[in-house]
């Protein structure tokens, strides 16, 4: 192979005066992490609610959560993206696609709820397992309490569910920082989108995805970390899977 | 205080778990229901307090109409206490904030004032050392007093045990009937749905006999032990006082 190293290329300057080739890594790193964020509540959100409704003894919350999600989940997300950011604009009345397409970082705001809402499915269907693994009597004995449906949730079973599903909503929050890499190809240039255009201006293409793969690990790790604090700073004195 | 009257429940159109129930708990009377298991009796208990709904028939506690769909029944439930045959303690919580949930969240009760209530049942159930620990650091027997002092917290116009020794070890056993033969002395209208034959021989007023969903007999405790009227409760205390 005949490839010329070239280690010192992150300190010379980028073709776009934006710094240098370093700088730019890391404006697509802080984007990356910017919009897993993001995705990430909008996922927490909307899958704890979806998560709950799956649970609830109303047939038509529980069909509303099937189809919430069976729809985002069993579909690629790439063509979700494409769906929200080329289909959706040409569907809605013309004002509001016209709007939509001239929103200042479409590519952001897309991306984040579209990888938000592909997560959400699975998240809530991390939060139904939870749930549904708490012995059936919790809910009678704070049904008996005179606890209401919601305040039964709030105050017992979400509770319990969440830290029981704390280990696999680690993996998802890992996946949704990794899935916003797919918003390449709407235009986002996160991490893999500056690495990529760094290989085409300094054609140095094993440094760059060296540097991109390095960040993406740091990143994950930093998560895995703190995920770990959080179960161990939320774990139940003598409750066996809390330890 | 407690009338049931010929409540019928299904589970499905050919599964008839209650036929045709009609029986009473007047105040400050101790209701003692036996029975081999499937016979309906933690169905028939749980109906009093609307954990499980039956089809057809009317309960009335204290006047409320359990049936009637306008009744407010997180109202109605916050008056009647009910412990479990697994306990249901909420193990994320100390065993105080166990007591004092529903004092704050259903009672409406200040914080303070729910501590000290608290306080003073566990202390009542010998428990006081115990306060600031989990659920999940106490024996059986530890975990069901709780139970009874956080039913208690919610001053209730009567009790319900769901089987209340039944997953205790033998040594614990003890401990939970002397607090309820306690709570039945002071006078507590009090519907238990246990095994323990000593326990309705000591307190019980009556004693209620079920089988097959229906109740069989329902006599003063004197002449139930004396000689049953049926042939089936009679079957039935042989076999469970041959030991």
């Amino acid at each position: 192979m005949n490839y010329n190293w070239n280690w010192k290329i992150f300190f010379e300057p980028n073709p776009m005066g934006t710094g240098t080739y370093l700088d730019m890594l890391l404006s697509g790193l802080w984007l990356t992490i910017k919009t897993a964020l993001l995705a990430w509540i909008i996922a927490l959100i909307f899958g704890s609610i979806v998560g709950v409704m799956r649970t609830l003894p109303s047939k038509a919350a529980y069909w509303f959560g099937f189809c919430w999600v069976e729809f985002f989940r069993n579909m690629p997300l790439l063509v979700q993206l494409f769906l929200w950011f080329f289909v959706l604009p040409e569907l809605l009345p013309k004002a509001a696609g016209l709007w939509l397409k001239q929103l200042p970082n479409a590519p952001f705001w897309t991306a984040a709820i579209g990888v938000g809402l592909f997560m959400s499915a699975r998240v809530a269907v991390q939060l139904q397992a939870g749930i549904g693994s708490l012995p059936r009597g919790q809910k009678m004995a704070a049904t008996a309490l005179g606890l209401t449906t919601v305040q039964g949730y709030r105050y017992v079973l979400l509770p319990m569910a969440f830290r029981i599903i704390l280990p696999p909503l680690t993996s998802e929050f890992l996946n949704t920082i990794k899935n916003t890499a797919v918003a390449i190809t709407i235009g986002l240039i996160e991490l893999t989108g500056q690495a990529r255009s760094m290989q085409e201006f300094s054609f140095q293409v094993f440094e760059a995805f060296t540097a991109a793969t390095i960040l993406y690990l740091l990143v994950n790790a930093v998560v895995v970390t703190a995920m770990r604090f959080l179960e161990r700073w939320v774990a139940i004195p003598g409750y066996i899977t809390g330890r | 205080m407690i009338e049931i009257s010929h409540v019928n429940k299904w589970y499905s159109p050919t599964f008839q778990v209650l036929t045709d129930c009609t029986t009473s708990v007047t105040k400050g009377e101790v209701v003692v229901v036996c029975g081999p298991s499937g016979s309906g009796k933690s169905t028939l208990i749980k109906c009093v307090n609307a954990l499980e709904p039956f089809q057809s028939g009317e309960i009335t506690v204290d006047g409320t109409k359990v049936h009637d769909p306008k009744t407010n029944l997180p109202k109605l439930r916050s008056r009647v206490g009910m412990v479990f045959q697994h306990f249901e303690l909420f193990p994320h919580l100390k065993i105080i904030d166990n007591l004092c949930l529903a004092q704050e969240k259903v009672l409406g009760r200040q914080h303070d004032k729910a501590q000290t209530k608290g306080m003073q049942l566990l202390e009542r159930v010998g428990l006081k050392e115990q306060a600031q620990k989990f659920p999940a650091q106490l024996s059986g027997g530890q975990q069901q007093r709780v139970a009874i002092a956080r039913a208690l917290a919610m001053d209730p116009i009567v009790m319900l045990f769901d089987e209340p020794t039944s997953a205790l070890d033998p040594e614990m056993v003890s401990e939970v009937l002397d607090v309820m033969v306690d709570l039945a002395r002071e006078g507590m209208t009090m519907m238990v749905v246990t095994h323990e034959m000593g326990f309705a021989r000591k307190v019980a007023n009556r004693v209620i006999f079920m089988d097959r969903g229906e109740i069989v007999e329902d006599a003063p405790k004197d002449d139930f032990f004396g000689k049953p009227r049926s042939d089936r409760a009679q079957k039935f205390l042989s076999k469970i006082l041959s030991h």
